[in-house]
């Protein structure tokens, strides 16, 4: 479940934590649209770097390593994918170009989801539903996503025992081919999937119980205000952005690929 | 035989929920394993088949080092009844469920048949064999789950929390059940906060309290000691309850079974008259 560790919420207080969670969104969507211009590495190892002081703002390094090895697996996936399909489709050849770019494109993934790993270590989901509603969403939207984000936790936990369970009654997940490896999930997968079915229809029947829906117009008992830290976050998103678009429009064919760079070193 | 030796175990976020725990566990044994809710009674026992391996200490069971084997091949001689069926069930119908673990285990078809058969008997099951589990009541899924694993006729059986959702009939049909179990010299270890159900089932007691015994003996002793019990959140039997407040007039507190305390009332009542 390491995976899912460098994503999950923990209490913390640090600037990034207090930020407004809807000035953080904005800014990992301009980190995100800026990583899709780009397939240099240059800009991408960038667009990485700038995630350092905002990790380490917000105490939040281990995990964030953890995030970064939990991608590690698709990432080299990516990168492999990327040199066979150079490698046949130039009839068996590679250059030093091919190799930047499947380094670029891995780059790439990182990036996005190194940034929304901060977004998502550095938000919890309360602060998100709260910024959803204010951002006018309809409150049944806000909660469904809310719940679904603090469910996952909860989920993986039975997912836990439910393989208990099976593994007590001689079920052996490891044994095997691939396909009876599979299989072996069907006794893991059903009692979740109807498990969590069930604590939904309970959740539901609980929350009509304590008058959902009664009022048109729900109050709140936070209320999402902008600080300055958020000012500061607006505007070093908004200086990424124009820089961002300034580059991809002017200076494209100028950026610098890495073997010249190293070949200019020496 | 299941032998602890100064078991310690922490969770991966460092919560240590057993502090050294030694305890021998003999073939036959009828064990009831009480404390309050986070006390570590669910971590002990998932000791007992492989599920969760000692950070520290060793869990033998047959003279074999749980850290040595799988849980697959622990789990022929220990059978594990969890607290919630529904983290089990899965099968289209009751006699499929009941199949998964012989068929796990390799048992030839005819033996899994007259298993199947003899498993579904003896819970009265028969008329749901061709049932899905998920369409039976919270009381039956309990009772198909621990025909599941009665099925495989481990030597030793685990219960976590067995008597929760069940009715008193349900309940007393589970007591006789053991009964049954103990004569045919299978070891029962259950765990549980049913003061009364302990009371009339009359086992071996151990109290685990913050990840340690504090308590093992029989029942009669261990259900009586108020103390003892208040600390871990346990009241005494409703019987020990009335007996200890009765205790001035001449009357034993340490009663526990209603049998007994009819009896002892009896012969008093005709002592006065």
């Amino acid at each position: 479940m390491s995976v899912f560790d460098g994503l999950k919420f923990r209490k913390v207080s640090s600037p990034i934590h207090n930020l407004d969670p809807r000035i953080k969104f904005i800014y990992v969507i301009a980190i995100f649209i800026s990583a899709i211009l780009f397939h240099q590495i240059l800009p991408l190892a960038i667009l990485l770097l700038i995630q350092l002081p905002f990790v380490f703002l917000a105490r939040v390094q281990k995990q964030w390593i953890r995030s970064l090895r939990g991608a590690a697996f698709l990432a080299t996936f990516i990168f492999i994918i990327n040199i066979l399909t150079k490698f046949f489709y130039n009839n068996w050849t590679l250059t030093a170009l091919d190799i930047e770019t499947a380094i670029g494109m891995t780059m790439r993934f990182i990036v996005l989801v190194e940034s929304f790993s901060v977004f998502f270590l550095t938000t919890s989901p309360d602060y998100l539903g709260l910024a959803l509603e204010q951002s006018r969403m309809p409150y049944e939207f806000s909660f469904a996503f809310t719940t679904a984000v603090r469910f996952v936790p909860v989920l993986a936990e039975e997912a836990q025992t439910i393989m208990d369970a099976q593994k007590a009654r001689g079920l052996e997940l490891e044994k095997g081919n691939i396909l009876k490896r599979i299989r072996n999930y069907i006794p893991i997968l059903i009692p979740l999937i109807v498990s969590a079915i069930r604590r939904s229809l309970e959740l539901a029947e609980a929350m009509e119980s304590r008058a959902w829906g009664a009022a048109k117009k729900r109050t709140n008992l936070y209320l999402l205000k902008l600080h300055k830290g958020d000012c500061i976050l607006i505007s070093v998103t908004a200086l990424i952005l124009l820089v961002t678009i300034y580059v991809r429009l002017f200076l494209f064919s100028s950026i610098p690929l890495m073997n010249e760079l190293i070949s200019r070193l020496i | 035989m299941i032998t602890l030796k100064d078991v310690h175990f922490s969770y991966a976020n460092n919560i240590e929920a057993l502090k050294g725990i030694s305890l021998t566990i003999n073939d036959g044994d009828f064990i009831a394993i009480m404390g309050q809710n986070g006390a570590g009674k669910t971590t002990f026992i998932k000791h007992f088949n492989g599920l969760l391996k000692p950070s520290s200490g060793t869990v033998h069971v047959n003279g074999v080092e749980t850290t040595k084997t799988s849980v697959a091949m622990l789990a022929r001689n220990i059978g594990f009844v969890f607290q919630n069926p529904d983290n089990q069930l899965f099968s289209e119908t009751v006699e499929d469920e009941i199949a998964f673990a012989l068929k796990n285990f390799g048992f030839d078809k005819e033996t899994i048949e007259k298993r199947v058969t003899w498993a579904l008997d003896f819970l009265s099951l028969t008329q749901y064999r061709k049932t899905s589990p998920f369409l039976l009541s919270g009381g039956e899924r309990k009772r198909v789950a621990l025909a599941s694993v009665l099925a495989w006729d481990p030597e030793t059986l685990v219960l976590d929390e067995p008597t929760i959702g069940q009715d008193h009939e349900q309940k007393e049909k589970l007591r006789q059940f053991i009964m049954q179990l103990q004569a045919k010299k299978k070891t029962v270890v259950m765990v549980t906060h049913d003061v009364e159900f302990v009371s009339e089932c009359n086992p071996r007691v151990i109290l685990i309290r913050d990840g340690k015994i504090v308590a093992d003996g029989i029942a009669k002793d261990i259900l009586t000691n108020s103390k003892l019990l208040k600390e871990s959140s346990i009241v005494l039997p409703q019987i020990a309850q009335i007996f200890t407040k009765l205790s001035p007039l001449g009357l034993p507190a340490d009663i526990i079974d209603l049998d007994e305390a009819e009896t002892v009332i009896l012969s008093k009542a005709k002592k006065e008259a």
